[in-house]
């Protein structure tokens, strides 16, 4: 096993590395907590049947605001998964990251005691925080005092919380890193990546996230993006003519990444490479230049070395919302051509994750080069014909599926991802 | 292709310095920023005191429309921008802007607007299911900090790698360091990297009461951090913002522009202990650093400076003490240490950025800024803290470290351009 470390260990987003990476990152392990699925097994079974995990908020009573649909995660026994010291300390985000985290480690079959304590790095992604934790401790400041607010709070809220927890949970003293953002499931598996390339043997990695409380939901009504259509099999409907907006769901996933060598070495499976991201950033509103969406897909591929011909799947950004659903559409033609590669995004099940989306479709296109399955967008009838994007719909598409794509955009970031199979 | 950084270009915005001349000129001359918290009423907090920036944005050239968008901490990393911009005499029209990029490290980003907008939709805390037609249009900004590095994007018109790190109190070194190994890796020629953090809110005041990390020495503001000090009691909060333009050795030679240092090394480790407590005897912090000097390629006894996390609990100072005498052996005792907290308190994700920009002034002026509150140096740490008053030195590797909840544990090292 290699221990050459040479130290860059750092991060938020990753760019178009164009630096030789002689040591190959690859997954072989993955943790799924999604709103149709509890773990990786039961999730995959429902992007395949295309069960709908959307329905009626129940966190909260959400009578009162004009979007009363959501992805929930389904009730869970919190102490059977989370220690109990950490149940007081802990908001819905944190308990299912860690969730996550138990059950990519479990799934890899990766022996920690076997890597050297300080030879693996963690990197999560994370938007919003511990929110409904915060909304709590928010309530007791204004209407009880400062003398109220708990104890735990300074760590349970900030965005640094899940790859600190997760370094404790496991004894991992590697370097750790935190980035942020709706994009930034692909940048904390970026970061991994490069952990590895920089000489560590294994990293932690992905995002699992929740905004399931009223403060998390008042604010994301100002965006004016989210869907009031009442039908949950009506609400979120990207590339379609109906799209009126997106949903927002919980959950996420976390992987265990390695160098290739040293998967191989232990017998490990692999599930497929992580083989090239970008990231751009958008121009100021009004410039009249092109979104970066399209630089980053290319910078992606030119960084994993494949041509657009090479791709099999694009799993979309799919926002929902007209004007951003036609800018992807155009960045994805104007890389692949119309109609010429196919086109999905099982978030139509689940709602957008913050964080945690970019993070499933990982996992998700994984899954999906390893059965050589696509599985399908829902409820998207009638998508919009110029467009000209080859939609998976309906039904799981089987085909070879060797090299995936993954896209991700929030606040003027773009981001690409390349998957390919082992 | 090289892979130095230079540092071309720097912008401070911290407490009792609205300029980078005007804080090099406070933590030159020892003198402190803290005082009675006047952002807001805190007569009812345990801890009263506060770094606090004397920030208009209205000077600063912000918009009315950009006040409202964006929260303190976007405001204070906006007008820092501008400076390091200007000072690194950086014509961006003439850069191609898909190879300028952004990272900015930030703990908690906007929770200042949080916590007064929160009030306003809960009508002062009385109702769980808040009124979101109160909601301003920006709260969304508010909620997810990576806001910040885009407001800076826009103001530099950067279109490459644009991200904001948030590893706590470490984020901002981890977001020089980040821009660093981005262009390293050639996915930019130009990064805008620094850090901002706006704390003095109720919330964020009320989180450090309640588990007693800020001092409670009220009665006597301008002395309450002690890093160092048998007196001292818990780290004072603070606020500000520091960026720093980052270059390719040769972009920044190709220009002609002004070199202050090069960032050199850096590593990170978790110490996987407690979100909020050190180990004394943990290794991480010793191990960070040692990863930071084998990728500057220098040894411990060419540490001419240590500028120390520093924040003023008996916790951090036995932890870091401990792991400077770990990694330079008997150097450590003849190396000066310091920490500019004492004059400027601790502003959580920003403090690394302004106290790495302090390292590349404090390399460009030849002195070392001195560690301000120090009477009665504690003990049993044993090293030269600097006490009082700036010490004069020739600069040619500068050691900073930082510490922060979640374990992180983090080093860089800055160099004199063509000094070994």
């Amino acid at each position: 096993m290699s221990t050459t470390i040479s130290g860059p260990n750092t991060g938020t987003e990753a760019g178009s590395g164009t630096a030789p990476r002689l040591r190959r990152a690859v997954i072989t392990g993955i943790g799924v907590v999604a709103p149709n699925g509890f773990d990786t097994d039961e999730y995959w079974d429902a992007v395949l049947q295309g069960r709908n995990g959307i329905d009626r908020v129940t966190r909260f009573d959400p009578a009162q605001y004009p979007t009363q649909l959501a992805g929930e995660v389904a009730d869970y026994e919190v102490r059977k998964y989370i220690p109990g010291r950490l149940v007081p300390q802990t908001d819905q985000s944190t308990r299912l990251s860690l969730i996550a985290m138990d059950a990519a480690i479990g799934d890899s079959r990766l022996d920690l005691a076997t890597v050297p304590e300080d030879q693996v790095g963690v990197a999560t992604g994370i938007s919003v925080g511990g929110l409904e934790y915060s909304q709590r401790e928010l309530e007791k400041l204004w209407s009880l005092g400062s003398g109220h607010v708990s104890a735990y709070l300074s760590f349970s809220w900030f965005y640094a919380v899940n790859t600190g927890q997760i370094s404790i949970r496991h004894g991992l003293h590697g370097p750790g890193a935190v980035l942020t953002g709706h994009t930034s499931g692909l940048e904390a598996i970026a970061q991994a990546r490069r952990y590895v390339a920089d000489g560590l043997p294994v990293a932690m990695c992905g995002a699992a996230e929740s905004g399931m409380c009223p403060l998390g939901w008042a604010i994301e009504l100002t965006t004016g993006r989210m869907s009031t259509v009442a039908d949950r099999t009506r609400a979120y409907l990207p590339f379609d003519t109906a799209a009126s907006g997106y949903l927002l769901g919980e959950g996420g996933a976390m992987l265990v990444v390695e160098e290739a060598g040293h998967a191989r070495d232990r017998g490990a499976r692999l599930y497929g490479e992580v083989a090239g991201h970008a990231t751009t950033f958008d121009p100021r509103p009004g410039s009249g230049r092109e979104p970066g969406l399209r630089r980053a897909i290319e910078f992606a591929l030119a960084d994993a070395g494949v041509t657009p011909a090479d791709v099999d799947v694009v799993f979309a950004d799919a926002a929902g919302v007209t004007e951003l659903d036609r800018a992807e559409a155009a960045a994805i033609t104007g890389v692949f051509g119309p109609r010429a590669v196919p086109v999905t995004a099982p978030k139509t099940m689940t709602g957008r994750l913050y964080a945690g989306s970019p993070a499933i479709d990982v996992a998700t296109a994984l899954l999906s080069l390893r059965h050589g399955i696509i599985p399908p967008m829902i409820n998207v009838t009638d998508p919009v014909p110029s467009d000209q994007l080859d939609l998976v719909l309906g039904r799981p598409r089987e085909v070879p599926v060797s090299t995936a794509l993954v896209l991700a955009r929030g606040e003027g970031l773009n981001s690409a991802m390349v998957l390919t199979a082992p | 292709m090289s892979r130095r950084i230079a540092v071309t270009g720097i912008g401070v915005r911290a407490p009792g310095g609205g300029s980078t001349k005007e804080f090099w000129e406070l933590i030159s001359s020892g003198t402190t920023a803290t005082r009675t918290i006047s952002l807001f009423d805190a007569s009812r907090f345990r801890s009263q005191v506060a770094g606090e920036c004397d920030f208009d944005p209205v000077a600063e050239g912000l918009s009315t429309q950009e006040i409202r968008r964006m929260d303190r901490s976007a405001q204070l990393a906006v007008a820092a921008t501008k400076e390091a911009v200007a000072d690194a005499g950086l014509d961006v029209d003439a850069i191609d802007r898909h190879r300028i990029g952004v990272t900015v490290g930030s703990a908690i980003g906007g929770t200042m607007s949080l916590d007064r907008e929160y009030n306003v939709l809960s009508d002062g805390g009385r109702k769980w299911l808040l009124d979101h037609e109160y909601a301003v249009p920006h709260m969304f900004n508010y909620l997810v900090p990576t806001s910040i590095a885009a407001d800076v994007a826009w103001v530099v018109g950067a279109e490459g790698p644009v991200g904001l790190a948030s590893t706590g109190c470490t984020a901002g070194i981890e977001s020089v360091a980040h821009a660093a190994q981005l262009i390293r890796e050639g996915a930019a020629d130009v990064m805008l990297a620094g850090g901002s953090d706006a704390s003095i809110s109720p919330i964020c005041v009320a989180c450090f009461d309640a588990i007693k990390a800020t001092t409670n020495r009220n009665d006597d503001p301008a002395t309450a951090s002690r890093p160092f000090d048998r007196t001292r009691n818990g780290f004072v909060l603070a606020e500000g913002s520091a960026m720093l333009v980052l270059e390719k050795l040769e972009h920044a030679r190709k220009r002609g522009a002004h070199i202050y240092a090069e960032i050199s090394g850096w590593g990170v480790r978790a110490n996987a202990y407690h979100m909020t407590g050190l180990r004394t005897e943990g290794p991480e912090l010793a191990q960070a650093i040692e990863v930071a000097m084998r990728m500057a390629g220098r040894s411990p006894e060419q540490v001419d400076y240590v500028n120390a996390h520093g924040s003023g609990t008996l916790q951090n100072d036995r932890h870091e003490t401990d792991a400077f005498k770990r990694t330079l052996g008997e150097h450590a005792y003849r190396t000066p240490v310091s920490s500019i907290k004492s004059m400027i308190g601790h502003s959580l994700g920003a403090i690394g950025s302004i106290e790495i920009a302090a390292c590349a002034l404090a390399i460009e002026a030849g002195l070392i800024p001195p560690t301000a509150n120090l009477h009665e140096p504690d003990p049993d740490l044993g090293l030269d803290f600097v006490p009082l008053t700036a010490r004069p030195a020739d600069l040619r590797t500068v050691l900073k470290v930082g510490s922060g909840f979640g374990g992180f544990q983090s080093a860089m090292v800055l160099t004199k351009e063509g000094g070994r």
